[in-house]
């Protein structure tokens, strides 16, 4: 938001591809997943026990399928700071619709929609009308969490049907549980989507320079309604999830989510300002942060010292390369 | 016809039909003590919209007020807890609470780390410090002094302490955006940040500035929050940050930069506040908050760039936002 334009060097010879490889930010990303991995299988003796291990994925499922439509969002230089009042207006309006008496199917239905309602009504403000989006989803970020409130108040939605605890709960095949499987193909058809599609490339464009993107003939606003109904509908479906494996609804559910989220993004090598970034940094984000809030957890750390740590590290992450740049 | 474009008289004529309206149905909330609890009760939100305000103006955002506000106001009811003089405390809570602003402001002018990001995570931050400091444990009334309670609520010609606060902040705040060069970097800055490195001013230590100004004027809060309500936790105002933007984007603070005014703020902060406090008064149950200052800052952003736009044929439309 601040920069002043500087001018780039251009290098002589370019770099060999493999060395560009090992020197890219998802190596690192690997290094530090597998040597937060060895540490905690050192620091608890429960680390290394594959069911240990499933419950820990779903320290970052959730949020993670929201980061894949947030990592190509803030690619097209945006950003949705509503992410987390999604899930709580979703977890309201499923919990409205089973008070009516609806089943599981509906539920799921009422539950999508819902998301692509807010994730519209972001993008119609930001693309339809122009407006910034940063002020933008902080208003529906009160707005959405608002209606839960007015809702609900301090009251809680309870007792959802049976087979809805199957989306946050169950599992597909052995220690594999349906969020992680969801999360797996998620993760493959948000690769492709970003990494092998003309849409994937449209959001660079749009991120690296939005005029010359309108200028060669893509509809920016356009693709950027589209990545907000995305976000909208990831919302959504990891609020489905939550909502399943919680059990019941309260306003305040998945206060702080955005933050997380964000960070993950970040953490993943996405540059905050747009233009750069990709699925596979961001998986590898989700697992890191997914590991160090286990093993946090299990070392009895409290939650608000893990939330400390995580906004060291999303400032962190962005501070240490420019630092030993020398900016 | 020109004043009425005007967002500062026309904000001012909203709030006043908004009063009227509840008037019409509630005599009793027009009346003069009945207005004074009202400015008295927003002027938390009107020093931390002011320094907001400054901070937007150089094209950065600050989210972490509000547990700034949080840390120095628990700080401020330890040190009175340990015995510490009023005068100091005082001094003390405006000087921690701009060193937490430096750290923000510093992250932004030399390592050009966007501030929604730095700001996003000292909140946590911020907010974290306070439980490890107290482990989660209050400061209840009865662990503070008298004199530290009646500060913010003494009188003076009719007009309890906080609200004077306010006022002298208003004032001094005015001067400093309109009459000094400062003032003058502080727009020039968020107007056209590279005009404003060929005219000398610097960019980063201006942003600076602005960070460390919010920062003590939420310091300064922290005590009057801490002191008023009598009670200092974790988590108090929490999600604040979010009315103090609201605040803001409603008074016609141009989130892009360059353009707003202190009376825009704290126009914005009362419109808030008339609303918070008729919330009851109608009866509607205060849940409604979250989600009235929601809509209000989608419609006031919204209302803001329809002001702005341009007349004219547009001939390829820019998509450039930001």
């Amino acid at each position: 938001m601040t920069g002043i334009a500087t001018g780039r060097t251009i290098p002589d010879r370019l770099q060999s591809r493999t060395y560009r490889a090992l020197r890219s930010w998802e190596t690192i990303l690997l290094v530090v997943a597998v040597g937060v991995f060895v540490i905690n299988s050192f620091a608890s003796p429960h680390f290394l026990n594959a069911w240990n291990l499933s419950d820990a994925t779903f320290n970052f499922t959730e949020k993670a399928m929201i980061a894949f439509a947030m990592a190509m969002l803030i690619i097209a230089g945006e950003i949705d700071l509503s992410v987390a009042s999604i899930i709580a207006l979703v977890s309201t309006a499923m919990g409205l619709a089973m008070q009516a008496g609806a089943g599981v199917p509906v539920l799921i239905c009422v539950g999508l929609f819902t998301g692509l309602v807010c994730g519209a009504l972001n993008g119609a403000l930001v693309a339809g009308m122009g407006l910034p989006s940063i002020v933008v989803t902080i208003g529906t970020m009160s707005l959405f969490r608002g209606i839960s409130y007015i809702v609900l108040g301090d009251q809680a939605f309870t007792g959802y049907p049976d087979g809805f605890d199957f989306f946050g709960q169950g599992y597909v095949w052995w220690v594999f549980s349906f969020e992680l499987v969801l999360f797996a193909v998620l993760a493959v058809v948000f690769w492709l989507l970003l990494h092998r599609t003309n849409f994937g490339r449209a959001v660079y464009a749009i991120g690296n320079n939005a005029t010359a993107a309108q200028f060669s003939g893509i509809r920016v606003a356009r693709v950027r309604f589209i990545l907000f109904l995305l976000t909208g509908l990831m919302s959504a479906i990891a609020a489905i999830c939550l909502t399943s494996r919680l059990g019941s609804t309260r306003p305040s559910i998945a206060t702080g989510f955005e933050l997380e989220v964000v960070t993950m993004v970040v953490l993943g090598g996405v540059n905050i300002l747009g233009g750069s970034g990709s699925i596979p940094g961001v998986v590898l984000a989700a697992l890191i942060m997914g590991m160090v809030t286990f093993g946090f957890g299990l070392l009895n750390v409290p939650g608000i010292v893990m939330s400390i740590f995580l906004g060291l590290l999303l400032i962190g992450v962005i501070a240490v390369p420019r630092l030993l740049r020398g900016k | 016809m020109t004043l009425l474009k005007n967002r500062e008289v026309l904000l001012a004529l909203a709030i006043l039909l908004l009063v009227i309206l509840v008037a019409a149905r509630f005599p009793a909330f027009v009346q003069p003590g009945n207005l004074v609890n009202v400015f008295n009760d927003t002027s938390p939100l009107i020093l931390l919209a002011i320094g907001q305000m400054i901070v937007i103006l150089t094209k950065c955002i600050d989210l972490s007020v509000a547990a700034n506000l949080a840390l120095c106001g628990m700080v401020a009811a330890l040190m009175n807890g340990a015995g510490v003089p009023l005068p100091v405390i005082l001094l003390l809570v405006v000087a921690l609470g701009g060193v937490l602003g430096a750290v923000n402001g510093l992250l932004v002018w030399k390592l050009g780390i966007p501030s929604i990001v730095v700001t996003l995570g000292t909140m946590t931050i911020y907010r974290g410090i306070i439980f490890l400091m107290t482990n989660g444990a209050w400061v209840n009334a009865h662990q503070m002094t008298d004199a530290f309670k009646a500060l913010p609520r003494t009188l003076i010609a009719g007009l309890p302490v906080m609200s004077w606060v306010a006022i002298v902040a208003i004032a001094l705040f005015t001067v400093l955006l309109t009459r000094t060069p400062l003032g003058r970097a502080f727009y020039a800055v968020g107007g056209n940040p590279h005009a404003a490195v060929y005219t000398g001013i610097n960019v980063g230590r201006t942003q600076f500035v602005a960070f460390v100004i919010a920062g003590a004027l939420a310091g300064l809060t922290g005590y009057l929050w801490v002191a008023r309500y009598a009670v200092a936790y974790v988590d108090i105002a929490d999600g604040f940050e979010l009315s103090v933007v609201a605040a803001c984007v409603i008074g016609g603070v141009a989130i892009a930069g360059g353009a707003g005014s202190v009376a825009g703020a704290v126009l914005g902060a009362l419109f808030l506040g008339v609303i918070n406090n008729a919330l009851p008064v109608v009866g509607i149950s205060p849940f409604w908050q979250l989600a009235i200052s929601g809509s209000a800052i989608v419609v006031a952003v919204a209302f803001n760039s329809s002001l702005n736009r341009k007349t004219g044929r547009i001939i390829l439309k820019p998509v450039e936002t930001k």
